[in-house]
Formats: structure tokens, sequence, C-alpha cells
């Protein structure tokens, strides 16, 4: 009788020894008919599995892969990070955020920890639920949760304003929709990118056919991606036969997660609390229908509206010198800037790319990566 | 540096190289000996003689497959064997929170007589204190030995200079390796941490693992009996990666590992993976990693498998001068740097 397949095994097969030399023999194949070669990814979990398995230093040199804007923390306006910092200060409200969220400075210089220091009532939660529970233990405090994220953290939070929420809790809602951004991606001529690794974990929630308007214009290669050092290595190879055959397509490596329609039900419930308009990204610039801004009827819970804030908007909000920006938006690699692992650091960070568990120059910096090790085949 | 000493810097990790190199080594790097305190090995030697000494202050005091007794002999025993010695004799010293039940002591007492009985190393003073409650949490340990050159020391050596000519070490130490030697690992990783973590209060998992704590007398004495052996270190705090980068360092040599042959349970990487420990960083007490040359290295992982506690060994790499980072090639093949950690993940595991 055969063995029941237990976790372990599955994952296995995704970090396969063997099977991974032979999609690594694979990619150098093809990548010889080909000239240089941009793909990037939008994923800080992407970037994570590609640094800690070392996937760059398998790939032959005229295959480029690179992160681009996928660290929620660090596209997060400065100056809603300014705005929030301000509400705590000055108006005395208890401010619930995610840790990561709470160590990225505004283009003041002041992220909410700092505020704490200061003090600020601020604490740290894991989801909106937690914000829901303070929030109700206290009835007599002001409360602001700081939404952030993707659509992978948005539909938790319309469900439970769905719900409904206490009188004494608020959001600021700097929720992005990803697909548009992809979009830009493709089009920014700056960045000149070939092809498109896919978010797993937002894909999964929008599903792929947000994506078609964008592929349309574009043409170029999209792969869904998982997140096991198979799933990218996978997706390349797949990337790279399309560039070959010049037959450009959307693609799903992810099946096991991702399909067309995604999680209707999900985005059904954003899309009764939330519109999408015109949104900033830090680091990256405006992009068409990707900000997830409230719905007239939930002004009373909008902290933008209920306290005045105002809508986000570009500054000047890295520290001088530091390329944050480049390397949010996928222009340069970390070890491109001139603060990296000299002033900046994990311990001393000067830009959220450092600061955020998903951003590119953290990951680079515990991974201690100054140089990109390449190995014979 | 800040102004004041944090957890950290008694982490295992680099900020504790700095306390140690910007106070300890100040002070008190003098003194012209076989080994002397500068070279930081994991004991001195004086006259012949091999000193060390060591404080234990785990949490919990009793954990799977083990306890704060086992781990002071263990601990103290393993570091005179990694220079090349023979373990002659201990000091035991108990410092003890007011308030702390007899029961527990004579256990401890207990364990401290059958490791010691283990490893044949008897306990010949010592000395007690009480302090009042709350001065420290429980009980500290301190367990200091002696040691002389161990009897198949000067084979282990004949046998290297057969093969290299110049090798001039008396010791085994951190700065005697060169490329070419092979590294091998005991046995499985991540044990001893895990272990402890698992019934640490608030952290709320299960995994059936027991701490690797040990004297590790007999894996030493196969090894030594082959020869070949340069140098050999046991990878306590920040384990596995403190040690690699440390020889590289001191023997400025580059070392490349397979991540695919490093003997870790797949519950200790399940457990890894949940609670985003990375478990080259974990400490461990039973573990032993030798440098031996690359004639030698098969015949020496034979002869550590054919002891208890050697018996899952591997060799997991080579030293190289291609470069002087310890890098690791991954399951899938790629390559990666290992940095020295900041410091070790989970606080007071020894």
């Amino acid at each position: 009788m055969a063995r029941e397949l237990s976790l372990n095994d599955i994952v296995k097969m995704y970090r396969d020894p063997q099977l991974a030399k032979k999609l690594v023999k694979a990619i150098h194949a093809e990548a010889s008919k080909l000239d240089h070669t941009l793909i990037m990814h939008v994923c800080g979990t992407h970037e994570w599995t590609i640094t800690h398995y070392g996937i760059r230093s398998l790939l032959p040199d005229n295959i480029e892969l690179r992160a681009g804007p996928g660290c929620p923390v660090c596209i997060t306006p400065a100056s809603d990070i300014d705005s929030i910092v301000k509400l705590a200060l000055e108006e005395n409200i208890t401010i619930t955020v995610y840790g990561d969220m709470s160590r990225a400075k505004g283009g003041e210089g002041i992220s909410l920890e700092d505020a704490r220091s200061l003090g600020a009532d601020i604490r740290i939660v894991y989801s909106i639920q937690d914000a829901v529970k303070l929030a109700n233990q206290e009835r007599n405090r002001k409360f602001v949760f700081f939404g952030v994220g993707f659509d992978t953290t948005a539909p938790a939070t319309a469900y439970m304003i769905l719900k409904g929420i206490p009188e004494n809790l608020t959001i600021l809602s700097s929720y992005r929709y990803v697909p548009p951004a992809v979009g830009a991606l493709l089009k920014a001529p700056d960045l000149a990118v070939d092809a498109i690794i896919n978010p797993g974990h937002s894909s999964t929630v929008t599903g792929m056919k947000p994506y078609k308007k964008y592929f349309d214009v574009s043409k170029k290669p999209m792969v869904f991606s998982g997140f096991e050092p198979i799933d990218v290595l996978i997706s390349i190879l797949m990337i790279l036969k399309q560039l070959i055959s010049n037959c450009p397509k959307m693609e799903n490596e992810y099946k096991r997660s991702v399909t067309w329609e995604g999680n209707v039900k999900a985005m059904n419930t954003i899309f009764k609390v939330f519109d999408l308009v015109e949104g900033y990204w830090r680091g990256f610039g405006i992009v068409e229908g990707s900000a997830f801004v409230f719905k007239d009827k939930f002004s009373d819970i909008d902290a933008r509206i209920v306290y005045g804030l105002g809508e986000p908007k570009s500054s000047s909000e890295f520290v001088r010198n530091a390329k944050c920006g480049d390397v949010i938006k996928g222009k340069i690699d970390p070890v491109e800037c001139p603060l990296y692992m000299k002033e900046c650091t994990p311990d001393t960070p000067k830009g959220p790319p450092m600061v955020s568990v998903e951003g590119t120059c953290r990951i680079w910096a515990e991974h201690k990566v100054t140089a990109i090790f390449k190995c014979r085949i | 540096m800040t102004d004041v000493v944090k957890m950290v810097h008694g982490a295992g990790g680099q900020a504790m190289q700095q306390l140690i190199k910007n106070y300890i080594l100040r002070h008190l790097a003098w003194g012209d000996v076989d080994v002397p305190l500068k070279m930081l090995d994991d004991s001195g030697v004086a006259n012949g003689i091999i000193l060390k000494s060591d404080s234990y202050t785990v949490k919990p005091l009793f954990f799977p497959g083990g306890d704060i007794g086992r781990l002071a002999v263990s601990g103290t025993v393993n570091d005179i064997l990694m220079v090349g010695g023979k373990p002659l004799a201990l000091a035991l010293g108990l410092i003890i929170e007011e308030g702390f039940p007899f029961k527990d002591l004579d256990r401890i007492l207990g364990s401290i007589s059958n490791t010691a009985k283990e490893a044949d190393v008897p306990v010949i003073t010592g000395d007690t204190k009480v302090v009042e409650r709350g001065a420290l949490d429980k009980l500290v340990l301190n367990m200091s030995g002696i040691g002389v050159r161990h009897p198949k020391l000067d084979h282990n050596i004949e046998v290297i200079k057969n093969f290299r000519k110049d090798f001039s070490s008396k010791w085994l130490l951190d700065c005697n390796i060169k490329p070419g030697d092979k590294i091998i690992l005991s046995g499985y990783i991540g044990d001893h941490t895990i272990a402890l973590l698992s019934v640490r209060e608030g952290v709320n998992f299960k995994v059936d693992v027991e701490s690797d704590v040990a004297p590790l007398v007999e894996p030493m004495d196969r090894a030594l009996s082959v020869g070949g052996v340069v140098a050999a270190k046991d990878p306590t705090r920040g384990g596995l990666a403190n040690l690699l980068n440390e020889w590289a360092e001191k023997s400025n040599v580059g070392i490349k590992i397979y991540e695919e042959r490093i003997p870790i349970r797949d519950s200790v990487r399940n457990a890894c993976e949940y609670l985003g420990l990375d478990p080259l960083e974990l400490g461990n007490e039973g573990k032993v990693v030798l440098a031996v040359i690359d004639e030698l290295a098969e015949d020496v992982l034979k002869a550590l498998r054919a002891t208890e506690l050697g018996k899952n060994a591997e060799i997991i790499g080579e030293a190289t001068n291609e470069h002087n980072y310890v890098v690791m090639e991954t399951v899938i093949g790629g390559l990666r740097v290992i940095p020295p950690p900041i410091g070790d993940p989970v606080p007071r595991i020894c």
C-alpha cells in the first residue's frame, strides 16, 4: 500500500536537489539563445527565497533577477506615516500598527516607534482583530488602526468593518492593489523589464484576471509563481521559453494556490468597503487605480476624513544619499546604494527597505550579500 | 558599543566578540604561554597544562535530555578535549539563590556525578555561595577543569606531518586549517536549542527532540587515534555558523559547506521554519566539528561513525582558498554566504 505523503515529503519535493539541477541546466540551455534579460518579481517572500537559496548564483550572466516594489512597509507613503505620527503625538490617539511598520520613518524622519519614545501610545498588533479587541477593552480611548499592505491584508480589514467595529476605532487606509503596479512596472521606460514573476500570495486573492489588461498592453511574459525554490526555478524557465518562442503568455506555475478568478469572496468583501483610486507608492510614484479608499458610506471610520489628514503625496522622503527609492522601484540592487552596509545596516536602518523583513536591503543584509557567488554547472 | 552591557553581548555572536576584544583582551591579553588568552581558543594551555573555566545559566534547569549539571560537566570537558587535551579533574562553583529546593540540588549534583563518571573525570574541589532571593535566577554553576596532552595527540600530529611537512602546531587550534582540509560534523545539529525552547514558558509548540548534551570523550579518542585532525571545536553558542566563521577568520581560509550533507532532524528543521530560526545558528552541546586533512578524512569519518555520539557524522564541506567567506551550497545548488550570527537567537541555552 502506498504511504501517505506527509507535509515534509511535499516540501522536500519543492526543494529537490536533482530536480533543481535539471532545471538549472535547462535554464542555461535556454538562456544561451537570449540577450540580456531582466526578470522582475514584486514580492518580499520571493526575494527571500531567491536570496536564501542562492538562486541568483545559479543563473547565467545574461539573466538578471531583480526585486521590484513588493514590500508593503516600503511603499507606504511617507506622508501617511507623518500623518499618523502627528495623530499619536498631538491628538493623543492610540495607534495600532504592525511591528515592522512601526519602525519605518516618515518624511519628517520620525517613526511610530520614535513617537512612542516621545510618549505616544503605540500598540503593536498582528491583525485588525487585535485592534478591535484593544478598542473594545478601552472604550474611552480613541484608536486608529494603520491599515497597510496589499490585497492580502485588505480583505480581513474589510471583513471586520462589515461585521462592525467599535465606535472608538477608525482606520487609516494605505492599502494598495498590486495588479496596476505591475502594469506600471511593465511600461516604465527606465526599468526595461522583460518579464514579470507575479506574487503568489497576492495573486491567490486577486486571481490572474485583473492582470489581463496589463498583459494585453505589454505583451511581456508573466508567470504567477509559488515560493519554494523549485517554484521560482520553474517560473524562470517558463519565462525564458516564452521569450525564445516569442510567444508571451500569462502562465500559472502556482496552480496549487492561484486561479484565474482568485478568491472571489475576499475580493467581493474588499469592494463592498473600498473603491480604487489613483494612489502614491513610496519610492515608485503614482499608480492609477491602485489605492484602496473607503466608500463614502464608511466615512465615519475613515481616519483620513475623521481627523482631516488629507491624501498621501510624494515628498522628499528618504535620507540624503540613500537610494531607497531606486531599490524599491527595482532600478538598482541594494549593493549599488552608497549607504548599504555602511551607515545603513539592520541595526541602524536608514530607510524602509532595510527596516522591513520584506525589504530587499534587509533580506540581502541578513544574508550578508555583498557579492554574488556564481557557481559552475 | 553603547555604554551598557546588553544580553546580546553574551550571546556568542559578533557583539560578544566586540566585548571580548574591546574590553577583556584590552586588559588581559598578555602572558607568554603555550596557548594564551589572546588566541581565544576553546581552552588555554600553560606549561603543558590545559585550563578551562565556564559558567552555566540555562533556562529551564531541567530539560528533555539533560539538566544544568550534565551541561556543566560536558561543556567544560568538551572544551578541554577540543584543543587536543585529556581532561584530568574538575572544580565546581555553585551559586545558589535563597529558596532553591534541596530536592533539585540533589538531582543536579547526582547528574554532575554521573556525567563526570561517564567522562572519567572527578570533581576534586569547589566552592558554594548562597545569594539573596532575586540576585540571580535559581542557580548558576561554574565548572573549571584541567587537562594534559591527550595520549593520542602526538600520534595525530605525526600522521598530519606525513602529508603536511610544515605543520608546526602542537595543539588543535582554530588557526591550523589549510585549504583542502575536510570539515566533519559529528551528528544532528540544533537538537539542544530546540529541546530547550520546547519546554520554555510562552513558547507554544510541541516537538519530540532531546538535547544532545554529552561529553565527547569517545569520539575525540577515536578521531585522534586515526590521526590527521588539525582542529576541533564544539558548535555551542552561535552554532555551526559562528564556529565556521571563527575558523575561516583565524585560519585565513574560506570554507564551503553543502546544505544537503548537514545532518538535521526533520522535526528540528520544521521547528526552525515555524519559529523563524536558522538551524546553523543554534547551539549544540554534544557535537564536535573536526577539520581533517583530506587524505585521512574518510578514515576519521568511519571512526567517528563507529561511536554512539558520532554515528550520524558527515563530511559537510572543505576549506578553500577561492575566497575567505563561509559559503554554503544550498539544497538546490545555489551559493550563499553564511555570516557570523549577530548573537544567539535563543538566550540562556548554556
